[in-house]
């Protein structure tokens, strides 16, 4: 009963969606505010309907419900309840309505702002985020239920359907369910894509201010100032996902890294890159009213993006061509990609004259110019990313021939474009707004630069003669350097002016200018993660061998001495959970005793392994040891694959920086928005008369 | 008529001893051809360039699969058998073709996947020129026209560089 309820608080939740769209367009048309209002009371209404719906579809997953196909499918008895209740984001039914959950949450927060000085959006942002909404809960409603129930057809097969079909029998309730995938069990597995979601949601929030603006004609940057803290906040979460992914695959995949270029990393990486672009590019709009026609597309580009990586990971595209054709909402998703993204670029091209920029650019050296510069480059990986992704489909239903674009294709195609965004991150800064010239940047910057080039030599002959590795050194030192001579010098001008001591200088100096200065953190936190990417991908090292009990294997400057392997059942509430195969194993450098490691691998019911990696982490890098599962394994002979991963531990040191820095850059900083906007209006007045 | 049964016993032994020193040496040459077992890491050095069949961009080497434990094994028997690395993967390719390589060969219908991102990338930067120099000409155009508008300086950098000063 529970099930039919949850299903149909979910065709309510739909049909209001529906609502709150046609009574915004219809509200705007009449210029009608007590119609538009009861639009946006529908669209509050959406969250409240949505949550009691989950709260249903958590309810049968908690309490062992397997005659719903869904709860069959991504839970079992032996399962802790904390990971029945995260197998509603688990699988593919229940991510979606996880998805609306989000979204409606989101188009309500900004919905209860103050909307007195903007009102004619209004009823815009309804409709776009509406319409987003309701086409993620008609996919669940329509396409993938997750409160569907099994039933035998005629012919004895299992079908899922909310309504008994003509002709067929209930499937008797299963004793147990399949259970989570085992890899999905893991805590970081458990946040991240909840975190990916947030960001992607939160992304349709300035897109559909901007949409709100470009059907309103209001198209000057008041759309860009409003949701300037939700690209952030979008930003903020989908950063934060990428890297527990990334953590995630690093921890559980057991392969030795964390980033494998596979199509659906790729999936949340592209709208990270155009929203990366646009992060950049609406400063210049901001502080120049330049590249109007940019920003849109660019939001418009994000939008689609996110959409679109949602498709390739819930459609089956990525496993064939063929796998959309037959899944049910490929066709859907593509469908609202074409309809949404041709929509979007026809009102731009409607509204291009009133887009025009209000100043001309005028050195190629000027801040905004290589703020161009570094958008290019982002667009161009998106390019390499776009196309890595799309390609194997198109080169299959050509030639019906299957093809792999691995890990080295992108990273020759990209790794020349990443250097040369970090060769900006290290030169923009000193540039200035407006005008710039070679001799101006060169007298700010030649004492960096030479100071990297002198850590660039040492590190030649003391540490490698790669010339990536050194090229990639260089760039950093660079930007680092650069960037922490900004927050020396602007701190060394307080402490001489306000006379406050240095950490209470360098505190004000964030706090007043956190825009900036939380985008130098960022910054300097991209540099340790860079050396934390090159670390791995120039330096890593590994080996593979089966040890008999008291053998050793040796690696670089370790040596790792194979003492025993335990082989037992994990048991919850009196059933067995997985069975664990963990070694032991002591870890020696030069000689000397480091520490005990205890690689393992644990195989579910249903014959899934889980592969958890003994680990050894230091800033020089880590010991990475995973006993080898798809080799069989014993107390006296067992195999080991060995990965020496230099320098990575900086990557989650960045990671963490990155978010802190991306903190700072959203924190309110309203009187600084307020003198920018009134210092560019009133240089325009003056610049008319 | 012992003799003679001697000495055709000791004939059959001698043969069987000449046919088996044969059949030992032909087993010895066959033994001596192949090369030593190959490591783990011989092995993996040519499976981290193969892809897995079943799992998406998945390497061989580190592919939990029974089908990738398989192609394993065949790599290790043609390495022992003396093969190259290139036969090796050609014989993959030919079997299961090109997706089992990271990068699809650059023929056919392939060449796109390398000639198009940078013509992509070609023609922004181009626009992105042509742009520019729209630009900077028009806004000399502007100047000498007399009507050029100073651009805003960044306020907070103006202070700071005067504040620097100061300090000197």
């Amino acid at each position: 009963m529970l099930a039919e309820i949850g299903y149909g608080i979910l065709v309510v939740a739909f049909f209001v969606a529906l609502y709150s769209v046609g009574a915004a367009i219809y509200g705007d048309r009449k210029k009608s505010a007590a119609i538009v209002e009861s639009a946006r009371r529908a669209m509050l209404l959406l969250w409240p309907l949505i949550t009691l719906s989950a709260a249903c579809l958590i309810y049968l997953l908690v309490t062992n419900h397997f005659e719903v196909s869904f709860v069959y499918e991504v839970t079992s008895r032996s399962m802790p309840t904390y990971l029945k209740v995260t197998a509603w984001w688990g699988g593919q039914a229940g991510s979606l309505v996880f998805w609306s959950w989000l979204m409606s949450a989101f188009a309500s927060l900004v919905t209860l702002r103050t909307w007195t000085r903007d009102r004619e959006f209004l009823p815009w942002v309804i409709v776009v985020t509406s319409i987003t909404t309701a086409f993620f809960i008609g996919l669940a409603v329509f396409y993938e239920n997750p409160f569907a129930f099994m039933w035998f057809d005629k012919s004895g097969q299992v079908i899922k359907a909310m309504f008994q079909p003509v002709g067929s029998i209930p499937v008797p309730p299963p004793a147990d369910g399949n259970g989570l995938n085992p890899l999905l069990r893991h805590p970081g597995m458990i946040i991240h894509p909840p975190m990916l979601y947030l960001g992607f949601v939160s992304f349709v929030i300035p897109y559909a201010f901007a949409l709100a603006a470009l059907i309103t004609g209001r198209t000057d940057d008041r759309w860009i100032r409003i949701t300037r803290r939700w690209t952030l906040v979008a930003w903020l979460f989908l950063s934060a996902g990428l890297v527990l992914g990334s953590r995630w695959a690093y921890d559980v995949l057991g392969w030795g890294g964390f980033w494998g270029w596979d199509p659906v990393e790729i999936a949340a990486l592209m709208p990270w890159l155009t929203g990366t672009a646009f992060l950049h590019s609406v400063m210049i709009q901001e502080k120049r009213g330049m590249l109007k026609h940019w920003n849109m597309i660019l939001i418009i580009l994000t939008y689609a993006l996110v959409i679109f990586g949602t498709f390739l990971t819930r459609s089956g595209v990525l496993s064939s061509v063929h796998a959309f054709a037959q899944s049910a909402i490929g066709p859907a998703f593509f469908a609202f990609i074409g309809v949404t993204f041709i929509t979007s670029i026809a009102l731009v091209i409607y509204r291009w004259p009133e887009l025009r920029g209000e100043t001309e650019m005028k050195s190629m050296l000027s801040r905004e110019a290589l703020f161009l510069l570094n958008n290019l480059l982002f667009m161009s990986v998106l390019v390499v990313c776009f196309w890595g992704v799309i390609f194997p489909l198109i080169s299959e239903l050509v030639t019906g021939q299957k093809i792999t674009v691995g890990p080295p294709f992108y990273l020759r195609a990209t790794g020349p474009l990443f250097a040369g965004l970090m060769f900006l991150m290290g030169i923009a800064p000193l540039s200035a707004w407006g005008h710039s010239t070679i001799t101006t940047l060169g007298r700010a910057l030649w004492k960096s630069a030479a100071a990297a080039l002198v850590i660039t030599v040492v590190l030649f002959f003391t540490y490698t003669k790669n010339a990536i590795a050194l090229t990639g050194f260089f760039l950093i030192a660079f930007v680092l350097l650069v960037t922490l001579v900004e927050f020396w010098r602007a701190t060394l001008a307080r402490m001489k002016t306000q006379n406050e001591n240095f950490l209470l200088a360098l505190w004000t100096l964030v706090g007043r200018n956190r825009r900036r200065y939380g985008g130098y953190v960022i910054h300097v936190s991209m540099m340790l993660m860079a050396i934390g990417i090159l670390g791995i991908n120039v330096f890593q090292i590994d080996t593979q061998k089966s040890l008999s009990q008291g053998e050793s294997i040796s690696i670089g400057d370790y040596t790792l001495r194979f003492n025993d392997l335990k082989q037992f059942p994990n048991m919850v509430n009196g059933q067995e959970e997985r069975y664990v195969n963990r070694a032991e194993i002591s870890l020696f450098e030069n000689g000397k005793l480091l520490t005990t490691l205890y690689p393992r691998y644990d195989v579910y019911p249903d014959g899934q392994p889980m592969t958890l990696p003994g680990l050894y982490s230091t800033l020089k890098g880590d010991v990475y040891v995973i006993l080898v599962n798809w080799e069989s394994s014993s107390a006296s002979l067992a195999p080991f694959k060995v990965f020496i991963n230099p320098l990575v531990n900086w990557l989650w040191i960045g990671s963490i920086l990155f978010i802190f820095g991306i903190l700072i850059a959203a924190w309110p900083e309203r009187e600084t928005e307020l003198v920018t906007a009134r210092s560019r209006r009133a240089h325009q007045t003056s610049a008319a008369d | 008529m012992k003799t003679n049964k001697t000495l055709r016993i000791t004939s059959y032994v001698l043969l069987a001893f000449v046919l088996g020193l044969l059949l030992a040496s032909q087993l010895y040459q066959h033994v001596s051809a192949q090369n030593p077992t190959p490591t783990d890491d011989e092995v993996n050095r040519i499976a981290h360039q193969l892809y897995c069949p079943v799992c998406e961009n998945t390497p061989l080497d580190v592919c939990p699969t029974e089908a990738c434990r398989q192609w394993r094994d065949l790599i290790r028997q043609q390495l022992s058998r003396g093969w190259t690395e290139d036969q090796i993967k050609q014989y993959f390719i030919d079997q299961y073709g090109v997706r089992v390589v990271g990068e699809p060969p650059a023929s056919g219908l392939n060449w796109l996947i390398y000639v198009l991102p940078p013509l992509i990338i070609l023609a922004g930067a181009f626009i992105l020129f042509r742009a520019f120099r729209a630009w900077t000409k028009s806004s000399k155009a502007a100047a000498a026209a007399g009507s050029e508008v100073e651009a805003p300086k960044d306020e907070y950098v103006a202070r700071l560089e005067e504040e620097l000063k100061k300090r000197k």
